[in-house]
């Protein structure tokens, strides 16, 4: 195990290639892979030449037909979001969301890191083709060499013409505004990226009724796009959109950037087709990561980041495409997949989960402010032997005050149980609150003996006499 | 109801239609909890089902402010299409054929869930929190909550209270984080000075360090606060609410005319608050307004009349004896000197029936012309004869041009109105000011001048063609009172003058700021023909030329803004009959002192700046011995030989009514039936003649003076009230920091600021807002004298400004 990181992991937890397509991670296998020099040398900024050269219906309409899913979360179709804007109102923004902070989630941050023009590249093709004037890179505030690589390329290609007005000579001019997050989990939320870069307090805004395409950043139209559905523009653009679609499935085509952590042997980032790879050829294999550490059992595994409901080996099959995990009872989220292995204390493992969750609540609406506090509280007591049937029981209470309804989980053989697949109901703003409830109703739903083993025990305390 | 296609209002649309409907193009028909309903356009699902009946909880929406959706409950499931949604009710609106439902099982289980969940961390020390009792917490627990808590955790704490502000004290274990009050301070007032800190199940409200939640509003927040999180010194622990009466009344603090509600327990004022009326305050008040309550609990008030005896002491005589005293004076004075020997001043205090009484009393039964309800810092009452806007006009117009004082101290509640109107960007705010006033921020031209300038200033205005392209294309409400007390009201009349003229159809909104002198003007309280306004009648008093002055709640020595003329009249004043409240630096020189009811004391009603007659409440009874107003008017002219012909208030209304031609409409049924109240027109009184303004250059070492009112001041009910009184900023005069260095004293030390006629030593303080060439002093405050610089009889105020050697 230690041989293959040692090739493998040079940052940790670094990117491992393969003998796959590579439509984001290509030049990652250079030293020098985020300077413009290289970018150059191997191909850069082709794609926005290949662009500028139509017309931006053209390459909108190239977007749309490659199903650029959104590589943030909720994988909506870039194009049909840039459809979104309403007509005739100026100006217009790309915000382009780095501030990935999902647990188990570092594939934005690669990229920013290691290919930053490739993103800039990106950006540029977007706010030609959806006619958008200013361009706002977020960046996670933890993120302290992706902030310095985006910071350098940015000014190296502004010194280039590549940035700023009448780029590569055309009448397209965009500039590119850097900002640095402070450090919440909910600002990865668009409505709440949104409010922090007016200099607000990061809190969602309620959407509906208005979505940032039609009032966004203030107040204007504004397209939020993730950092990986960006990088993928350049190499579209270059290559079009028939060998995009030819890799993957027509729902889910193109690549696709998983980050892998927990209990597989060879942990890491990787670019696997879309659509066709499934969980089993991830985890066990040999491109991928090789099987569980140690040659032991997988128990469980979260597919799609930490606020995913989790899969068990009866999962394993499932391919990454969102209709399927859907149906099978959770998300593929921002692919982060999280193994756990037969090792795994399992109420201990959701609860680190709804500890972060708990903490990262920014306080709007009060179920999350509230009751994931609460469930903290009820869980910990629990891991703790401390808890009793009735704190099991009021955590499904605490959880159906954030999601009423039946709560999505995983089918289980052993236990009888059948699937509910996603989406859940929520009485929140957006998706914190119920992700404090995920991890927990997962585990519990899945593994319920675990719980009960742990909790307090009675003890008899043997009657005597009154005289001993 | 006829058949033709006017769209129907919501009235007609609500009375029983026999012919053919008609079909309204802002209806909007949906669903709820199974029955059809009419919406309207736009209208939020919160606010649609509520006007049919059907109360969604809420504790974060507030329908004069943005919603938010922060506290979850009002959730209701809702269905366009695509099968009922979990929806926010305050922040989505109605669209047609959507079916809402607000008691479905999935609904309920929310409602009960968000209520648990609020309740898991508030302390429930119901039976010792103010709000207990009339608290939506508590009311919508009872009726949408589960019953009962199953948390067993420890809850949150935080300390408690702590104060915000001197008046305002937060109690965060009650809060409840509604964002009502950060909205509030933010969105309404202007002043973001509290806001959420930290995040998840540790955010709480919090102000800036070392910036206090120093708001001229900031009561609003503690009554729109939806638990006992903030609570005001003044009612803090008084009572509870299902000890108290109430009645609504209307403010007559200043003359924007609130409507309040006034509660009192024991005999005793504890609180005001406001009611959302419409047209007019949209339920805010200014803490002025809303705690100046106080000072009518005021152990100072005057509870007996008194009479000056040979020892020449205020002796506490019967009301027989005191008003046979008054009586006696009047009747020396006419005796000695004839009618216009006697002078009556003031008025603007007291209620419409107070004013028509003393109107009566002094023009008719007296017969004297020198009436005034101004005290020398108003305008020429023929403004009230102008076009009048309303306060809805002007934050409806597309322009308004304000030509007065700042709106934030002087009526702080049309401040909001106007601000609102230009932070929406509904109307465009031109502003003339000799300072830089509360609502320069949001002005979208504000113009400094120096004083005495106004014309010149308007000239230029006018000839800008940006300005004159925004004047032309809506409605222009010219808003005027006096900007500065240390200039005669000559250059702003000619100024209004010129900018009538050249603006065909703009209407005028004059603010004059005491709480009633519409009213009391409108009625009578004004010069007769060739009568004397109060500066010549103080000027003929100080030439001992007045044999009786009678103030009715009036303080020239306070209030006058020149105060050695007016310590010279009443000097010279051979009597003075005082009716007041409190034994005021004037009333303290009188001769035959008649203890008033103040407000809250009396029924009846009082007139806005609008010319809106509202009703005004007894909610106490008076203190001491003390009476309306009008009684007294009622007794003199009675011991004078007269019957005015009223023996109660509302028989005062009715001679108001029958009377007076403006007041056509006000009778006790229309009152009755509107609470937002009857307007009166605009009466052809005393045509305004525009004055020249002759005015020499100032002298380079000179500064011109420019003296403005601040909120808090020494007025009688400001300094009798506990609260307030520690508020007023106190004297001192501004200086621009370059004219401050070439002063040579520094920011703090004394300076000696002097007129031809008298000096007086002032702090200085150093203000970049404060144009240069002038200074500024704001005006009575306690233990002031500004107004010994002050000369009426020159258009403006120029003095030097020199280091005390």
């Amino acid at each position: 195990m230690s041989e293959l990181r040692g090739d493998t992991y040079p940052h940790a937890p670094g990117f491992v290639a393969g003998d796959r397509p590579q439509i984001v991670t290509s030049r990652f296998r250079y030293e020098d892979s985020h300077t413009l020099q290289r970018y150059l040398d191997t191909g850069g900024y082709q794609g926005l030449r290949a662009a500028l050269a139509k017309t931006p219906t053209e390459v909108h309409d190239d977007v749309k037909r490659a199903t650029v899913l959104g590589r943030g979360g909720a994988g909506f179709p870039a194009g049909v979001k840039w459809g979104l804007t309403p007509q005739g109102k100026f100006p217009r923004y790309l915000v382009v969301n780095g501030d990935e902070s999902e647990p188990g989630t570092y594939k934005d941050r690669l990229l920013m890191e290691r290919d930053p023009h490739q993103l800039i590249e990106g950006c540029l093709i977007a706010c030609y083709a959806a006619g958008l004037s200013q361009c706002f890179l977020y960046i996670r505030g933890e993120m302290a060499l992706a902030q310095e690589r985006v910071a350098t390329a940015l000014n190296d290609a502004y010194a280039a013409g590549y940035v700023g007005k009448n780029i590569l000579g055309s009448d397209l001019s965009v500039d590119i505004v850097l900002h640095w997050g402070a450090g919440a989990y909910v600002v990865g939320e668009e409505t709440a990226l949104i409010e922090s870069l007016e200099g607000n307090r990061g809190m969602p805004r309620l959407k509906p009724p208005f979505f940032p395409a039609a009032i966004g950043l203030y107040g204007m139209p504004t397209i939020v796009n993730n950092v990986e559905t960006l990088a993928n523009l350049p190499w579209l653009a270059t290559n079009g959109v028939d060998a995009y679609l030819a890799i993957g499935t027509p729902t889910s085509p193109g690549t696709r950037m998983v980050c892998v952590s927990g209990h597989v042997r060879r942990p890491g980032v990787y670019e696997m087709i879309n659509g066709t790879t499934t969980f089993r050829d991830l985890i066990y294999g040999d491109e991928f990561c090789g099987g569980i550490r140690d040659g032991r059992e997988l128990k469980a595994f979260v597919p799609g980041g930490g606020s995913a409901p989790w899969f068990t080996p009866e999962q394993l099959d499932i391919p990454f495409e969102g209709k399927l995990a859907g149906a099978a009872g959770s998300m593929l989220g921002s692919g982060a997949v999280m193994v756990m292995d037969e090792t795994t204390d399992i109420p201990a493992a959701a609860l680190t989960l709804t500890n972060f969750y708990a903490h990262e609540s920014c306080g709007k609406c009060t179920p999350c402010r509230e009751g994931g506090t609460w469930l903290q509280r009820l869980l910990t007591r629990v891991v703790n032997g401390q808890g009793t049937q009735a704190d099991l029981d009021q955590i499904f209470e605490v959880g159906t005050s954030i999601c009423p309804g039946d709560f999505p989980h995983a089918s289980s053989e052993k236990l009888g149980l059948e699937a509910v697949p996603f989406p859940y109901k929520m009485t929140t703003i957006c998706f914190v609150g119920p992700s404090a409830y995920a991890p927990l109703n997962s585990a519990l739903v899945l593994f319920p003996e675990e719980f009960q083993a742990r909790l307090k025990k009675r003890i008899s305390i043997p009657v005597t006499g009154v005289n001993g | 109801m006829s058949n033709d296609a006017t769209p129907k209002t919501e009235t007609a649309a609500t009375t029983e239609a026999v012919e053919a409907p008609v079909v309204d193009p802002n209806a909007v028909s949906v669903t709820l909890n199974g029955r059809t309903i009419q919406a309207r356009k736009g209208e939020l699902i919160i606010d649609a089902a509520e006007r049919a009946g059907e109360y969604i909880p809420r504790f974060c929406y507030h329908h004069r402010m943005d919603p938010v959706g922060m506290c979850r409950m009002c959730l209701v499931e809702a269905d366009s299409g695509r099968g009922p949604q979990i929806t926010v009710s305050c922040m989505v609106q109605v669209a047609p054929d959507m079916k809402i439902s607000t008691e479905s099982p999935t609904v309920k289980r929310m409602q009960e869930g968000v209520l648990e969940l609020l309740l898991i961390n508030h302390p429930l020390d119901c039976p010792v929190c103010d709000k207990g009792g009339e608290c939506p917490l508590q009311d919508q627990a009872y009726s949408h909550g589960p019953g009962e808590s199953r948390y067993l955790e420890e809850k949150r704490h935080f300390a408690k209270p702590i104060p915000i502000s001197d008046i305002v004290l937060l109690d965060r274990e009650r809060c409840i984080l509604c964002d009502r009050c950060t909205r509030f301070a933010d969105e309404v007032a202007g002043d973001p000075l509290i806001h959420f800190n930290s995040r998840g199940n540790n955010t709480h409200i919090t102000t800036f360090p070392d910036e206090p939640f120093s708001s001229y509003f900031s009561g609003n927040t503690v009554q729109i606060c939806p638990v006992g999180a903030l609570t005001a010194t003044p009612y803090r622990f008084k009572a509870r609410p299902w000890d108290l009466t109430s009645s609504e009344s209307t403010c007559t603090t200043c003359s924007v005319g609130c409507r309040t509600v006034v509660h009192s327990s024991h005999d005793q004022v504890v609180r005001t608050m406001g009611v959302d009326s419409d047209p007019v305050n949209w339920g805010w008040l200014c803490d002025r307004g809303r705690f100046n309550f106080q000072s009518g609990n005021s152990e100072q008030r005057l509870t007996a009349p008194g009479v000056r005896g040979g020892d020449d002491q205020l002796h506490e005589v019967a009301w027989n004896d005191a008003i046979g005293a008054a009586a006696g004076l009047i009747r020396e004075a006419l005796d000695a000197g004839g009618p216009q020997s006697i002078a009556v001043l003031g008025g603007a205090r007291g209620t419409n029936e107070d004013a028509f009484a003393w109107a009566r009393l002094a023009h008719d039964v007296i017969g004297t012309a020198n009436v005034s309800a101004q005290l020398g810092d108003g305008l020429p009452v023929g403004v009230l004869s102008l076009p009048r806007a309303t306060i809805d006009d002007a934050a409806k117009a597309a322009t308004v041009i304000l030509l007065g004082p700042d709106l934030k101290e002087e009526l702080p509640v049309l401040y909001l109105r106007l601000r609102h109107a230009a932070v929406k960007g509904t109307t465009k705010i031109i502003e003339l000011t000799p300072r830089p006033s509360g609502m320069t921020r949001y002005a979208w031209k504000s113009i400094a001048y120096e004083p005495g300038t106004q014309v010149g200033v308007v000239h230029q205005l006018l000839a800008d063609e940006q300005i004159a392209k925004q004047l032309g294309s809506g409605p222009v409400v010219i808003v005027v009172g006096r900007a500065n007390l240390a200039e005669s009201s000559a250059a702003t009349v000619a100024a209004l003058s010129e900018l009538r003229a050249a603006l065909n159809g703009a209407t005028v909104l004059p603010v004059l700021r005491r709480g009633n002198v519409v009213g009391a003007t409108l009625l009578g309280m004004r010069p007769g023909v060739d009568g004397r306004d109060s500066r010549a009648a103080l000027r003929a008093a100080a030439e001992g030329r007045i044999e009786c002055l009678v103030l009715v709640g009036s303080d020239p020595l306070s209030d006058f803004p020149d105060r050695d003329l007016a310590r010279r009249a009443l000097a010279g004043a051979r009597r003075i009959i005082s009716v007041d409240t409190f034994l005021s630096p004037s009333t303290a020189l009188a001769d035959v002192v008649l203890p008033a009811a103040a407000a809250n004391e009396k029924a009846g009603t009082t007139t806005n700046i609008e010319g809106r007659v509202t009703v005004v409440s007894e909610r106490v009874t008076p203190k001491g011995l003390s009476r309306p107003d009008w009684m007294i008017a009622a007794e003199l002219a009675s011991a004078l030989g007269t019957d005015l012909g009223f023996a109660s208030v509302d028989e005062v209304l009715v001679s108001i009514n029958e009377l007076n031609d403006s007041y056509t409409d006000v009778t006790a049924a229309a009152l009755a039936a509107t609470p937002d109240g009857v307007r009166v027109g605009a009466v052809p009184i005393d045509p305004i003649n525009p004055p020249t303004v002759a005015l020499g250059d100032r002298n380079a070492y000179d500064y011109r003076l420019v003296v403005t009112r601040k909120l808090y001041d020494a007025a009688i009910n400001t300094a009798q009230s506990p609260a307030l009184a520690p508020l007023a900023v106190g004297e001192r005069v501004h200086v621009h920091p370059l004219d401050g260095e070439r002063i040579g004293v520094a920011a703090g030390g004394d300076v000696k600021v002097f007129t031809p006629r008298t000096s007086v030593i002032m702090q200085l303080a150093y203000d970049d807002s404060v144009v240069r060439g002038t200074a500024w002093v704001p005006f009575n405050q306690p233990g002031g004298s500004v107004g010994e610089l002050i000369d009426v009889d020159s258009p403006v105020t120029d003095v030097r400004i020199e280091v005390i050697r």
